[in-house]
């Protein structure tokens, strides 16, 4: 139960955390936040990989695991690429 | 390695995420930030790959080499112009790969081993502690439930969000009873939750749980019209990260709840600042149709008569005797592919000293912050590109601000006529320049289907034709000045 205290404490943290900081950034930069916030969600991989299941797993988790980890990592990958070519074109005069 | 290094190298993830959407409040600072937070992601991956010894590795490397492979072409060959499409796809895979976590997690947590479809809907009986001890169970099993129904939900909401912004889906579909369809949807969904809560061994029940999920997030997206995907696509944003951070507290792990919840808010946040620009409720956008207008408004009686059309050239003449002019961009400037002819434009101006910046509405493209991307691929400097609240208190020292591809934004019935639908939506106020310039094809209307006042005004000067061709010889015009 302590446990569960706890991440309930940083959960509700972060979000206060969230809130003021997503709130200063600049309209011209809520593209790149967006997708640049796909790819954070994308940590989810690490949870993929912790339930992606060993050899003795029920085939159903495997592939649940396989699908987990392929989604999460298109959102890596994809994400802070993508972020990284729109924001290399901000340039100032 | 211990679990206390692991979680102590979580934290140092979870700081460097924080540092990175830090870095994302400056323009100077963005590329370090996104950097930064691709390297808290590495640091996560890595200590997790470290961590897990007992897990099937070819499941692992074949997702990764498959997402790495995907992810990497979608993001190298995506035009800027789609982007709100990809952001609709990775919201929606963010929701896929946390409800796929929660579903396997049910599945080892619960010791279901079955062989066979029929066997695998039978009911099972687990063991009263699988998902933790009284009331910490419960708990458990009800985050994979939650995560399972959100994950879900922004699952195929996002699917659909994205083949609406492709056109794919041009027309909506609801239920029979909007709204109260789908709250009866989500209230047989969370029934569905209790039964699990009161058997965990209950199958039927989780499978409907994820049917009903399912649907509910098809049916939620379905009735809202493409102008709206912007706010749509915001608001899965956050169910992601929502999703992400619910699947942090079913596998125990502060760095995806520490993600999750920045994730959430942004989206959160980004929802509301659309909605804001819209002068709408979300309620109103989510269920609800742009409010009819009280009296139709004749639009021959506004244009009339009173319309001044233009040619380029005259245009031209107008811009090189100018101090300061002021470019509004919509989306039709992007579907012109417009974009590097206003920007030459715009240079030739400069090059006869004039002052030129861009005034830049919230919802000017199909998602927060669009327009600004697409203007920057232009190789249009970012600190020429200026949000409405900055940029309203100039118009009356501006000379000539030109109109592309913009219609509704510019709307002055949203500002003067109290009992227009747009009554009461921010706007900019280009009608108190000197003169204004509107390039577009005819006298349609916007989405929000209103004549626009703007266009008949004695100071407006309307260009007929496509937005690129009128550009380009405003440009070619005054650079023989």
């Amino acid at each position: 139960m302590e446990t569960l205290i706890l991440l309930l404490a940083l959960f509700v943290l972060a979000l206060f955390l969230g809130v003021e900081l997503i709130t200063k950034v600049p309209p011209t930069l809520h593209t790149p936040l967006m997708s640049g916030t796909n790819a954070i969600s994308g940590i989810t991989l690490v949870g993929a990989l912790l339930a992606a299941g060993t050899e003795s797993s029920p085939m159903l988790v495997n592939w649940l695991g396989f699908i987990a980890v392929t989604l999460a990592t298109i959102n890596v990958v994809g994400g802070y690429l993508v972020t990284n070519r729109m924001l290399a074109m901000f340039k100032r005069k | 390695m211990s679990g206390n290094l692991v979680n102590f190298i979580y934290l140092v993830a979870g700081v460097l995420f924080i540092l990175g959407v830090k870095g994302l409040t400056k323009p100077k600072t963005a590329v370090r930030g996104n950097f930064l937070s691709a390297l808290g992601m590495l640091v996560a991956v890595v200590v997790t790959l470290f961590n897990i010894n007992d897990v099937d590795f070819i499941y692992v490397i074949a997702g990764v080499a498959l997402g790495g492979i995907v992810g990497a072409l979608m993001a190298l060959r995506v035009q800027m112009t789609s982007i709100p499409q990809m952001v609709a796809l990775l919201n929606g895979f963010g929701g896929g790969a946390s409800l796929s976590i929660a579903l396997a997690e049910y599945i080892t947590r619960a010791g279901i081993k079955s062989t066979s479809v029929i066997d695998f809907f039978q009911p099972k009986i687990v063991a009263s502690n699988a998902f933790g001890e009284g009331v910490e169970g419960t708990i458990g099993l009800v985050s994979i439930c939650l995560t399972v129904l959100i994950g879900a939900v922004t699952l195929t909401g996002s699917l659909v969000a994205f083949s609406k912004l492709q056109e794919w889906m041009k027309k909506s579909y609801g239920l029979p009873g909007g709204p109260i369809g789908n709250g009866i949807l989500l209230l047989s969904a969370l029934t569905a939750i209790v039964l699990l809560v009161i058997n965990p061994g209950n199958m039927v029940a989780m499978v409907t749980i994820l049917g009903l999920a399912l649907l509910l997030g098809l049916f939620l997206v379905m009735p809202i019209g493409g102008a709206d995907m912007p706010v749509v696509i915001a608001l899965l944003n956050s169910y992601s990260g929502i999703a992400a951070a619910l699947a942090g507290f079913i596998l125990g792990n502060t760095v995806l709840i520490i993600a999750g919840s920045l994730v959430g808010t942004s989206g959160l946040i980004l929802t509301r600042i659309m909605c804001v620009a819209m002068n709408r409720s979300l309620a109103n956008v989510l269920f609800g149709k742009m409010a009819a207008s009280g009296e139709i408004i004749d639009a021959d009686e506004i244009y009339a008569g009173k319309v001044t059309s233009a040619q380029p050239d005259e245009v031209a003449m107008l811009l090189e005797t100018a101090q300061r002019v002021v470019i509004v961009p919509g989306y039709g400037m992007a579907m012109a592919q417009a974009q590097h002819a206003v920007r030459e434009l715009a240079d030739a101006m400069e090059a006869k000293g004039v002052e030129v910046e861009y005034g830049i509405h919230p919802v000017a493209g199909r998602m927060p912050g669009h327009m600004n991307v697409l203007l920057a691929e232009a190789e249009v400097p970012y600190d020429k590109l200026v949000e409405m609240d900055r940029i309203n208190p100039t118009f009356e020292d501006t000379d000539v601000v030109i109109v592309i591809g913009a219609n509704d934004v510019t709307n002055p019935m949203a500002r003067d006529v109290e009992g227009s639908p747009i009554y009461g939506m921010p706007i900019l106020n280009v009608d108190k320049a000197k003169t204004v310039v509107v390039i577009k094809r005819s006298l349609s209307p916007g989405f929000a289907g209103l004549p626009n006042p703007l266009f008949a005004m004695d100071h407006t000067l309307m260009v007929y034709g496509d937005g690129k061709k009128a550009v380009v010889e405003m440009t070619m015009a005054l650079n023989q000045l």
